[in-house]
């Protein structure tokens, strides 16, 4: 699934990067808590989060992430924005809640390859 | 690259907003020296949950980061409140973080024992009322 999937799936607006829309992703995970996508995400490209402070863009880059969705349409600031846009991470804000939000990008195939269990 | 190329960082502990910045620069560095995605990847983590600690609860710090072509060694150094119980503190779960921290979407307890899971090389040295330094070293190999 391309980035322009994920925000077509989500009904998603983008706010940075829209020159990384054709960008492959294969896996996503959905978290407010940073503390756990450091510790238990894996290879994962897509952070859905409900979360809204630079530190949701540190985390995406350290963990090589190529895609941030604000669900519950979530405002981040023009500091986050640039944070993103520096790191070459593409930010979607989606009106869909957390739970579905995962629930459509999992039906539409965004289905994470192996086993995810921790 | 036969020279070790160091890197020393001054952390703010008065900006949350702003803690990364040194992890950031780290990555970058890494990346521009040709070091494998693996290696960058565990560095990062490690020291982006580093630089967090430093400013959750010891208001800051240095960390001073090696790079040679076998390893990359970073040494984060606080003189925070240290650590009354590290076995403790290494327990996954565990944190002393307040509820502002946890807001922000930290202070899960896992900060530790994540660093040492992304290192080949993990210790602590620590003082109450002194400070704590970690030492961590991750392998090119």
């Amino acid at each position: 699934m391309r980035i322009r999937d994920v925000a077509s799936v989500l009904d998603a607006e983008v706010l940075c990067r829209s020159d990384l829309l054709e960008t492959e992703v294969k896996s996503a995970c959905g978290s407010d808590m940073m503390s756990d996508v450091l510790a238990y995400v894996k290879d994962h490209a897509v952070l859905l989060t409900g979360l809204v402070n630079p530190q949701v863009v540190r985390t995406a880059e350290m963990m090589d992430m190529k895609c941030i969705v604000f669900v519950r349409g979530k405002n981040p600031s023009e500091q986050i924005i640039t944070l993103a846009e520096e790191a070459n991470i593409v930010i979607l804000r989606s009106s869909y809640r957390m739970y579905t939000s995962c629930g459509r990008l999992y039906a539409a195939g965004l289905q994470n390859e192996g086993s995810d269990m921790v | 690259m036969n020279e070790v190329l160091k890197y020393v960082y001054e952390v703010d502990g008065n900006d949350f907003m702003s803690a990364g910045v040194a992890s950031a620069d780290v990555k970058k560095n890494l990346k521009l020296l040709g070091f494998p995605g693996d290696v960058i990847k565990r560095v990062s983590i490690a020291m982006y949950e580093g630089e967090i600690n430093m400013v959750i609860h010891a208001n800051g710090g240095t960390a001073t980061v090696e790079v040679c072509d076998d390893c990359i060694t970073m040494v984060l150094a606080d003189t925070g409140p240290g650590i009354a119980d590290v076995e403790l503190a290494m327990s996954e779960g565990y944190s002393t973080a307040p509820d502002r921290i946890r807001a922000l979407g930290f202070g899960a307890g896992m900060g530790l024992p994540n660093m040492k899971k992304y290192c080949d090389e993990f210790r602590i040295e620590t003082e109450l009322g002194v400070g704590t330094t970690v030492f961590m070293k991750v392998c090119n190999t």
